[in-house]
């Protein structure tokens, strides 16, 4: 069970670090940042997986932190994303 | 019985393990930002959830276990608000243009 | 599977590393390094070393990506308003690659030369720790046998933050700096009144499980530190004045405890940073608590940064 475990781990790492790879390359970088969060979900499911194959508890600990603070690179990135360069400060009350 | 669990668990986990699978073909081959967004919840809610759900019945405590779902859990909380935020930041560009 | 793992680890670090060198935009390469400190995390957990996975997952996916992000948009927008174009001489490139080439080859190099068996004195520390009265080796050696390192890193993190309060103009010193975003979205007040409540309750998790299994102190104070700033972010709560006094002593507050336990050693336990044995780990407790609380402040506002704001009259 451990190995089928540990390969379940490596095949959902290897999917979404390739993905990453792939779109790492991509124009936009809010789509960099959807890969960088499908990777942290990704090593999340890996670790938890790797934990039971293991069974060393404190492995989900890191899977814990890991999806605590998934929302909070995030919330950074979008913040900054709103001043672009090249994008002209929005006029206020424009938005619909 | 263990092995009823463990077919189980076999199952459970191969099904979440195709669901990244799934995720990452929609973030590399979906036609705009929205639907690739799109995809990767797929795999932060359903992907996730699977495996947490597989991986239950090899746990040796009740708190192992529900460790394992505030994992899953705090996933949902988190890719939630990730893609909204994502999604405003894309809508924002837009608009500003 | 587990050979194939870990090699497979290593070459994605190490791909993702140079993607992080060589990329030109900032913004690219500070998201590649958000992505580096996730794997790095898997690579520590796989050394068998959860105590540092823990802090990795915890300083790289909460502290290091803000921070960097709000040290480039203030780069960017120091260059957009001195309109001068980027600074990227082709000599300091060189230069910078050629140095960090020999730094990586010496390190392969004294890697190559450790010999085989590693020295190691895990038993030692293992052999002791039934004086401590903890579980987990590692905090036995951050807050017992190896306590004046981590007072005196403590310390540093306390002459950090000075450092950046150093750069505050006069006028504004004692202010408070400015996280709020003009425009919060909405998403984001939903997170930073959500996600705190169980930030909280995982760092004190964290600091209680730290006696007798992977975690501690710093792990605990990077995530409330995180909470703290999304609440910051978000503007539920500002930031608080520099000057407040509260704010200051309870910065001092830990390395002041830490040191005030150390020099109690003297009278009562024969040695500076000596615990009574049947007291060791109620002391221990005590100091990772104050601890936590000093890192928490202090890993905060050094990503708040110097204050912008005079402070009020």
């Amino acid at each position: 069970m451990a190995e089928f475990l540990t390969g379940a781990a490596f095949f959902i790492l290897a999917v979404t670090a390739l993905g990453l790879f792939r779109v790492l390359r991509s124009e936009l970088a809010v789509e960099r940042m959807m890969a960088v969060q499908l990777l942290g979900t990704g090593a999340a499911a890996a670790l938890v997986l790797l934990g039971a194959a293991s069974t060393s508890p404190a492995t989900t600990d890191v899977a814990l932190l890991l999806m605590l603070l998934a929302a909070f690179s995030c919330a950074a990135f979008t913040l900054g994303q709103s001043e672009e360069p090249g994008d002209a400060p929005a006029p206020k009350g424009d938005e619909s | 019985m263990s092995a009823l669990a463990d077919l189980f668990t076999l199952v459970m986990v191969a099904g979440g393990a195709l669901l990244f699978l799934a995720g990452t073909l929609g973030l590399l081959r979906f036609p705009d930002t929205l639907s690739r967004l799109h995809a990767l919840s797929k795999a932060d809610n359903l992907g996730l959830g699977l495996i947490v759900l597989g991986l239950l019945p090899q746990v040796g405590s009740i708190a192992g276990g529900l460790k394992l779902v505030c994992v899953w859990l705090l996933a949902q909380l988190s890719a939630a608000t990730a893609s909204q935020l994502i999604a405003g930041a894309l809508h924002r560009r837009k608009s500003g243009r | 599977m587990n050979l194939l793992l870990d090699l497979a680890l290593v070459a994605w670090l190490v791909v993702l590393a140079l993607h992080v060198a060589r990329t030109g935009d900032d913004r690219n390469a500070i998201v590649a390094f958000i992505a580096f400190g996730l794997l790095l995390g898997l690579a520590w957990t796989r050394l068998g070393a959860i105590d540092v996975a823990l802090t990795e997952a915890a300083i790289g996916g909460g502290i290091t990506g803000l921070l960097l992000l709000r040290a480039e948009a203030h780069l960017r927008r120091g260059r957009q308003a001195d309109g001068a174009p980027r600074q990227g001489g082709g000599a300091k490139t060189i230069v910078a690659a050629l140095a960090s080439a020999v730094v990586a080859l010496g390190l392969g190099l004294a890697v190559l030369a450790f010999p085989s068996p590693a020295p190691t004195l895990a038993q030692p520390a293992l052999a002791a720790i039934d004086a401590t009265g903890l579980g987990n080796p590692v905090t036995a050696v951050l807050l017992a046998y190896r306590a004046l390192d981590t007072l005196l890193e403590k310390v540093v993190v306390l002459l950090a933050l000075l450092g950046v309060w150093a750069l505050t103009p006069d006028n504004l010193w004692g202010g408070a700096p400015e996280l709020k975003e003009a425009n919060p979205p909405q998403p984001l007040l939903y997170l930073a009144r959500t996600l705190p409540p169980f930030g909280v309750l995982i760092a004190v998790y964290m600091v209680w499980v730290g006696a007798d299994a992977p975690g501690g102190t710093f792990q605990a104070g990077s995530i409330l530190a995180a909470m703290w700033l999304l609440v910051m972010l978000a503007g539920l709560s500002p930031a608080p004045e520099t000057r407040s006094r509260l704010l200051r002593l309870l910065l001092v507050g830990g390395p002041a405890l830490f040191f005030a336990i150390g020099f109690l050693g003297f009278a009562v336990a024969g040695g500076f940073l000596a615990y009574p044995k049947p007291l060791a780990k109620a002391l221990i407790v005590g100091i990772e608590a104050a601890l936590t609380v000093a890192i928490a402040l202090a890993l905060g506002l050094l990503v708040a940064g110097p204050s912008n704001k005079a402070p009020a009259r």
